[in-house]
C-alpha cells in the first residue's frame, strides 16, 4: 500500500512542476548561455524520465512481493 | 525557396526515399506469423507482439512527426514563444501514460479491442457513444495526415521541386503525390508493420541531424548566449508583435494549459492507442514511459532552432520554411539532403500509423456495426486496408485542393475534438460511475464549446476562459465542461432513473497481463477474436 502513494507521488511530481510556469518564467540564473526558462523546463525531461523509471521499479518489486506471497516459490512475471 | 536544384542533396534524399519504400514493401514478411494479414490484428496491430525496442521506435516515430518537427520551431521563430509549452507538454504526457494506458491495454487484451470505441462500446454497451468516440477520432485524424502532407511539401519547395508560383498544377503537386501514392501502397501491403520497420531509419535520421544541427549550428553562431541575444534583439524591435523569449505572467496560464491539454489529448488519438495496443505486454508500455522521453530532449533542442534561424539571419514570410531554409543554408548539400530525407520520412511513418488507426476505427465501430455486421476477420483487413487507402488520398485532396491554413485550423479543432472524448475512455478505465447518455451529453457540450469557441477566436488555440479574465487552451475548457455537464447529467439520470447499459467488463480485467493466473497466454498473431474474448476466470 505504502509503495502505490510512493508510485503515485513519484508520477505526480513532474505532472504539476512543469505546469508552474510562474516558478521558472526568468532568465537568472543562466547555463551555459541558457536563460533558467530554457535549461529548467529541458532539466525537467531527464527528471521526469528517473521519476517514472523508479516508480516502474517500485511496481515491479510490489507486484513480485505480492506473487511470492500469492504462491510461494512461483515464477515471477 | 524556389531557386535552382540542389541535386546533390536530391540525390541522397531520394536514396533515403527509395531505402524506406523498399523497406516498406518487405515489412510484410517482418515477424510475420506465417498466417498472413487478413485480420486486423495482424494488418492493423502489428500482430500485437512488439517489445520495448521496437515499440520505442514506433511509438516515437508516431507522437514526434515531421509536421511537429517544422511548426513547433516555426512558432519560435515567428516570435511566439508560447510554442515551446512542447516541452513541458512531453514531460507530462509520460507519467500520464504510465498512469492509465496499462489498464486500456489490459482490458483491450482480454476482450480483443483493436479501438478505444471498442473498449466504449464493451464497457457501457451504447452504440452512440462508441459511434461518437470513432467519429471524433477520425475526424481529428484527418486534418493530422494532412500536415504530414504539408510537411513534406515544404522540403520539397525548399529543394527548389515542385516549387514556384509559375509551376503548372501538375508540375506542383506530382512529386507530393508520387510520394504518398508510394506510401499507400506499402501501408495497403504491410499494414502497422511497414511504419514499424521505417520507423528505424526515421528515427536514426532524425536523432544525426538534429543532434548535429544543435551542437554544429550554435558553435558556429557564436555558443547558444549569442543565440537567445541574437533572438531577443529580434524581438525587442518595435513593430515586431512578439513577447520576448519568456511569456509574460498573463501568459502563464495559456502555456500551462496548453502543455497539460496536449499531453492529455496526445493518447486519445487513433494513431497514439494502435501503437500503444500493438505492443506484447503491459510492462513494455510503462518501460517506454521511462524511455520515450528522450526523444523529448530532441524536441526541446530542435524547437529552439526556431532561435538558432534568426541568429542565423534566415529571412522566409512563410515561418514554416524557416528550418529547412536553416538547414539549406548552413548545411552542405549532402547533409541538406539527409536532413530533408529525416522530415520527409518522418511525415511518412505518422501518415502510415494514423491511417492505419483511421481504418481500424472505421471498420470495426463504424461500418461492422451500422453497416456490415457479418464479417469475418479477412473482412474486416480488407475493409480496413481499402479505408487506409481512402483516408490517405482524402488527405491528399484536402491539401492539394484547400489552403495550407485550412489544415492547420482544422488539425488545431482536431486537438479540441479529440480531447472530448477522454471522460469517455479514461474515466470508465477506474469507475462505471458515469451514465453513458451523461458522457454522451458532456461529450456534445464539450464539442459545440469548443468547436464555437474556436472559431470565434479566429482559430487561435488559446482563448479567455468563461467568467474570468485568465487566456487559457481552448481544448482544457470544453474539457472542464464536458466533465461538469456529465457528472451532472449522470446525477440527473441517475434520479430518474433511466437504464444504465450493460458492461462486459470485470475489475480483473484492468489487470491482467501476458502471462497472468486465467489469462491465456497472447502469442504473436493468437489474439482470441472478439466473440471467445470474455473473460475466462478472474
Amino acid at each position: 500500500m505504502k509503495a502505490r502513494w510512493l508510485v503515485g507521488l513519484l508520477l505526480l511530481i513532474p505532472i504539476v512542476c512543469p505546469l508552474l510556469v510562474g516558478t521558472y518564467a526568468r532568465n537568472e540564473p543562466e547555463l551555459a548561455g541558457f536563460p533558467f526558462y530554457y535549461w529548467y523546463q529541458l532539466l525537467w525531461i531527464p527528471i521526469g524520465a528517473v521519476c517514472t523509471a523508479i516508480a516502474y521499479r517500485l511496481l515491479m518489486r510490489e507486484r513480485r512481493r505480492k506473487e511470492g506471497q500469492r504462491r510461494p516459490g512461483g515464477e515471477s512475471a | 525557396m524556389t531557386g535552382a536544384i540542389d541535386w546533390t542533396a536530391l540525390g541522397v534524399f531520394l536514396f533515403f526515399f527509395l531505402l524506406v519504400t523498399v523497406l516498406g514493401f518487405w515489412a510484410a514478411r517482418w515477424r510475420a506469423a506465417g498466417k498472413g494479414l487478413d485480420s486486423l490484428h495482424e494488418w492493423g496491430l502489428g500482430g500485437r507482439g512488439f517489445g520495448t525496442f521496437v515499440a520505442w521506435f514506433l511509438i516515437g516515430g508516431d507522437l514526434y512527426t515531421a509536421y511537429t518537427f517544422i511548426a513547433v520551431p516555426a512558432l519560435l521563430y515567428a516570435g511566439n514563444v508560447v510554442g515551446f509549452f512542447a516541452v513541458p507538454y512531453t514531460v507530462l504526457v509520460y507519467p500520464l501514460i504510465f498512469i492509465f494506458l496499462p489498464r486500456l491495454w489490459s482490458v483491450s487484451h482480454r476482450h480483443g479491442y483493436c479501438t478505444t470505441a471498442d473498449f466504449v462500446l464493451g464497457r457501457y454497451g451504447s452504440r452512440t457513444l462508441a459511434l461518437a468516440v470513432s467519429l471524433t477520432g477520425i475526424l481529428a485524424t484527418m486534418p493530422y495526415i494532412a500536415l504530414q502532407l504539408v510537411g513534406i511539401q515544404v522540403v520539397l519547395e525548399t529543394m527548389g521541386i515542385g516549387g514556384g508560383a509559375g509551376a503548372s498544377l501538375l508540375e506542383r503537386d506530382l512529386p507530393l503525390f508520387v510520394a504518398f501514392a508510394v506510401l499507400a501502397a506499402y501501408t495497403y501491403s504491410s499494414g502497422l508493420r511497414a511504419p514499424a520497420l521505417i520507423a528505424f531509419v526515421k528515427d536514426t535520421l532524425i536523432y544525426v541531424v538534429i543532434l548535429t544541427a544543435v551542437i554544429y549550428l550554435p558553435l558556429e553562431l557564436g555558443g547558444w548566449g549569442a543565440v537567445f541575444d541574437a533572438a531577443q534583439q529580434k524581438f525587442d524591435q518595435p513593430g515586431t508583435p512578439a513577447t520576448g523569449t519568456i511569456p509574460p505572467e498573463s501568459l502563464h496560464w495559456a502555456y500551462a494549459s496548453l502543455a497539460l491539454g496536449s499531453a492529455l489529448a496526445l493518447f486519445m488519438y487513433p494513431h497514439s492507442i494502435t501503437a500503444s495496443l500493438s505492443t506484447k505486454n503491459r510492462n513494455v508500455l510503462r518501460r517506454n514511459a521511462a524511455l520515450l522521453p528522450a526523444y523529448s530532449f530532441l524536441l526541446g533542442l530542435l524547437a529552439l532552432l526556431g532561435f538558432v534561424a534568426l541568429a542565423a539571419g534566415v529571412t522566409v514570410d512563410n515561418p514554416q520554411l524557416a528550418i529547412p531554409v536553416l538547414f539549406q543554408q548552413e548545411f552542405p548539400s549532402w547533409f541538406a539532403g539527409t536532413a530533408f530525407a529525416a522530415i520527409a520520412i518522418g511525415a511518412l511513418v505518422p501518415a502510415a500509423i494514423m491511417s492505419i488507426a483511421a481504418a481500424n476505427l472505421w471498420t470495426r465501430n463504424v461500418y461492422k456495426p451500422f453497416i456490415k455486421p457479418d464479417m469475418t476477420h479477412a473482412d474486416e483487413a480488407r475493409q480496413a486496408k481499402l479505408m487506409s487507402l481512402l483516408v490517405k488520398f482524402g488527405a491528399l485532396v484536402f491539401v492539394l485542393g484547400l489552403p495550407t491554413r485550412f489544415a492547420i485550423n482544422l488539425q488545431l479543432l482536431g486537438g479540441v475534438w479529440i480531447l472530448q472524448t477522454l471522460p469517455a475512455i479514461v474515466i470508465p478505465l477506474y469507475t462505471r460511475w458515469f451514465h453513458p447518455r451523461a458522457l454522451f451529453g458532456g461529450w456534445l457540450a464539450g464539442m459545440l464549446y469548443g468547436t464555437w469557441t474556436a472559431y470565434q477566436a479566429d482559430f487561435s488555440a488559446v482563448a479567455t476562459v468563461p467568467f474570468t479574465d485568465t487566456v487559457g487552451y481552448i481544448a482544457l475548457t470544453a474539457f472542464a465542461i464536458n466533465v461538469v455537464v456529465a457528472v451532472v447529467l449522470t446525477l440527473a439520470l441517475r434520479a430518474l432513473r433511466v437504464a444504465e447499459g450493460s458492461d462486459e467488463t470485470v475489475p480483473a480485467d484492468y489487470y491482467a497481463d501476458a502471462g497472468d493466473d486465467g489469462v491465456q497466454p497472447l502469442a504473436i498473431g493468437k489474439v482470441p477474436p472478439v466473440d471467445q474474448a470474455a473473460p475466462t476466470s478472474a
